[in-house]
């Protein structure tokens, strides 16, 4: 591969297109056209040159524009094909996901499961499109700033009749008295604060060369992102945990290695109140029924104090009071606590008040702490309860005996012994919500259900994120490049003698509709005629030649 | 000029390569990586039996140590729990202790279930749930085998489906 000398005396990178200085043609087949293509300047592409080794062979296959774009394509199509069922972690867990996607969703649903759609943005395939997607924006970027940067910053103020004649803004003009034109337009172009450089009387005038650079800062910026989303993976830099607690309750919260406690003081659901609150909205609060207004934690947090082992008494400071709302988490060395779920009313306390069944007469009360009940209550005076058995959330099993389903005090029921100095030996009754049952009938005492008192239950979301930085910089960097690219132009305007002539040609990267109307204003009074939109006239013609055919 | 060429192709290229294998090994471990994982020292913690006394699990070093967690209302547990018992017994004279979780339901509930099953290991309970927390307890029931050194040597998660499984247990951690 040897490397081609212009015959200017510029050496160019094998597969230059356009000589970097002056812009002669130096691959004809590539430059047919009878307009230059300027997008790289006509640089060698790196990839385009060499493929040689199985490194190339890769690189050449990740540098390719197309090759990105279906990339693109495909993850967009897949990413969508995810959300046409849920996916696995949103279903409930009643069954296994293979029998429940089946169950909801029918043959499809069983496809989709087959297809391992269930679980699609974890999947092995998934992560590798999204991964080529980020080594295709490297490669790409790589193979194209570094020529593109060679050739801007290589080109001579003089360039090439060929080069200059190919620009899709060209003419040539007449002139008498070539100096004072060219310094009416330089005067001008410095108005317009163009980069005026100068060479054998001929002149490039250069603006905004940095917008050309907008789309790889971009780049930077997405590749900072999915930096961030990779260091997600690394251990402790990124939790995502849950901790519900009950009013009254205090629990170590998750992740934190033991040392934090919470404890939750009360939690409070707000509605709005069509008395109170604005009038404008009391149809509205009619209409909607419950209207939450705020959900709220009052919370202490606390650190371990001693080095007391899980499981001990361990000695508390507390280190701050606080109100935990929706966006408005308790945040404390890098953890925050966010509002997230609720359970309104669960039960804490019953109350039960010992009867006898004929006379009516009480004998004293009991209240059971619903989550961790007593063996036994006395009454006193010989009277007390035993509780034989308890169901925090009960049930009849397959086999008909009562069971219970879970910790959680929903629906407690009670196998009681209730002794009297009449019945020192005790009577037997399950006692359940709205159920008294006697394995005997014969009970002379009843206990009977006299209250309940219920508990809220909060639910918090335990986050901790140290890669979010990283997130924003790479969302920074990226508008910046967006912005550099966008709002600046990249123009440039050649004007060159040729003999009696004068030669002018523009070119931008983009909006030339606005360098037109520039180099108009800059050559006004220069006697410069304005150069023709070359392909616009093309285009004209073109349109010509087939109406013609037409008639 | 071209070697230096291939020369940083290839950096690139391993760089990248290097960040896209992290990823995808990240993302298919992650699930197994346990906050008590197979290789690493067993978070120490101290819990009363439902006879009233402690145990504190770095007291058991020399030994090994068969801990599971469990709770009333998990039929799989409720299934396991003879066989373990039943272990206990066996090799009550050996350097091998046996305790049993519950996940922090009320003694009411707990003295029931032991009555109803007769079982005579240690039953501890986890009131304050400090202790699962540590360990990252999920599913249920799930079982941490112990070595004499303090270290984890296997995690079986999900029931102990007969008697041989606790036996071969056993052997993993005798010292």
């Amino acid at each position: 591969m040897k490397e081609v000398k212009c015959e200017c005396g510029h050496v160019n990178p094998h597969g230059t297109v356009l000589c970097e200085s002056c812009g002669l043609t130096l691959i004809e087949e590539k430059a047919q056209g009878k307009l230059h293509d300027m997008r790289y300047e006509g640089s060698a592409r790196r990839s385009q040159t060499y493929n040689k080794t199985i490194v190339d062979k890769i690189w050449n296959f990740f540098s390719s524009v197309k090759v990105g774009v279906w990339l693109i394509v495909i993850t967009l199509i897949a990413s969508a094909l995810g959300t046409i069922f849920p996916q696995e972690m949103y279903i409930p867990t009643i069954m296994t996901a293979a029998e429940y996607y089946e169950d909801q969703y029918g043959w499809l649903g069983k496809l989709y499961y087959d297809l391992g759609f269930h679980n699609l943005y974890s999947s092995w395939w998934y992560l590798v499109l999204i991964a080529s997607i980020g080594v295709s924006l490297v490669i790409c970027s790589i193979d194209r700033v570094v020529p593109l940067y060679r050739a801007l910053k290589k080109q001579r103020v003089t360039r090439h009749e060929s080069f200059l004649k190919r620009q899709r803004l060209f003419t040539t003009s007449a002139s008498e008295n070539i100096d004072a034109s060219f310094e009416k337009a330089k005067e001008n172009l410095a108005m317009k604060r163009y980069k005026i450089r100068e060479e054998d009387g001929n002149i490039l005038a250069e603006k905004g060369r940095f917008s050309r650079w907008g789309p790889y800062v971009n780049h930077c910026g997405l590749i900072i992102f999915l930096l961030g989303g990779i260091l997600r993976f690394v251990p402790g830099m990124y939790i995502d945990d849950m901790l519900w607690i009950r009013e009254g309750e205090t629990k170590v919260i998750p992740e934190t290695n033991g040392e934090y406690y919470l404890e939750n003081k009360e939690f409070t659901l707000e509605v709005y109140d069509k008395e109170k609150d604005n009038e404008a909205f009391s149809d509205a609060i009619e209409n909607a029924g419950m209207v939450p207004k705020n959900f709220q934690s009052d919370v202490i947090l606390y650190k371990k104090a001693d080095d007391s082992l899980p499981g001990e008494e361990a000695k508390l400071e507390q280190i701050k009071e606080y109100n935990i709302r929706v966006n408005e988490p308790l945040k404390f060395d890098g953890y925050a606590l966010y509002q997230t779920e609720y359970r309104l009313g669960e039960l804490s306390t019953m109350t039960f008040t010992m009867i006898n069944k004929k006379s009516k007469e009480e004998f004293g009360e009991l209240t059971i702490e619903l989550n961790d009940p007593q063996t036994k209550y006395d009454l006193g005076d010989g009277y007390s309860v035993e509780v034989m058995s308890y169901f925090p959330d009960f049930e009849f099993n397959e086999s008909g005996e009562p069971t219970t389903k879970s910790r959680i005090p929903n629906n407690p029921a009670f196998v009681f012994k209730m002794f009297s100095p009449e019945k020192p030996e005790g009577e037997i009754s399950f006692v359940a919500i709205q159920q008294n049952l006697e394995p005997f009938g014969d009970n002379e005492y009843q206990l009977r259900f006299s209250g309940i008192e219920t508990n809220d239950v909060t639910g918090l979301t335990v986050r901790k994120d140290l890669t979010l930085w990283l997130f924003a910089l790479g969302g920074f960097i990226f508008m910046i490049g967006v912005a550099q690219g966008s709002y600046w132009n990249h123009r440039r305007i050649w004007l060159r003698r040729n003999n009696d002539e004068i030669w002018v040609a523009a070119h931008t990267n983009k909006n030339w509709h606005g360098l037109k109307r520039e180099i108009s204003t800059i050559l006004e009074g220069t006697g410069i005629d304005e150069p023709l939109d070359q392909l616009q006239e093309k285009e004209n013609q073109d349109s010509e030649i087939k109406n013609r055919n037409h008639e | 000029m071209k070697k230096q060429r291939l020369f940083i192709r290839t950096m690139i290229l391993l760089v990248l390569g290097a960040a896209v294998v992290y990823t995808l090994y990240a993302n298919f471990t992650k699930d197994d990586v346990k906050k008590v994982a197979v290789g690493k020292k067993a978070p120490n913690f101290v819990l009363t039996d439902m006879n009233g006394e402690q145990h504190r699990l770095s007291d058991y070093e020399g030994k090994g140590v068969l801990l599971n967690f469990w709770a009333t209302w998990c039929k799989p547990c409720e299934r396991e729990m003879p066989y373990m018992d039943k272990q206990y017994q066996e090799n009550k004279e050996e350097d091998v202790q046996i305790l049993a979780v519950n996940i922090g339901e009320s003694d009411v509930v707990v003295n029931e279930f032991i009555k109803k099953h007769d079982l005579t290991f240690p039953i501890l309970n986890d009131k304050k749930q400090e202790v699962q927390t540590v360990y990252g307890i999920g599913n249920l029931p799930i079982t941490f085998l112990i070595a004499p050194d303090g270290n984890v040597v296997n995690v079986h998660e999900g029931e102990i489906i007969n008697e041989q499984v606790v036996i071969d247990m056993i052997k993993e951690i005798k010292p």
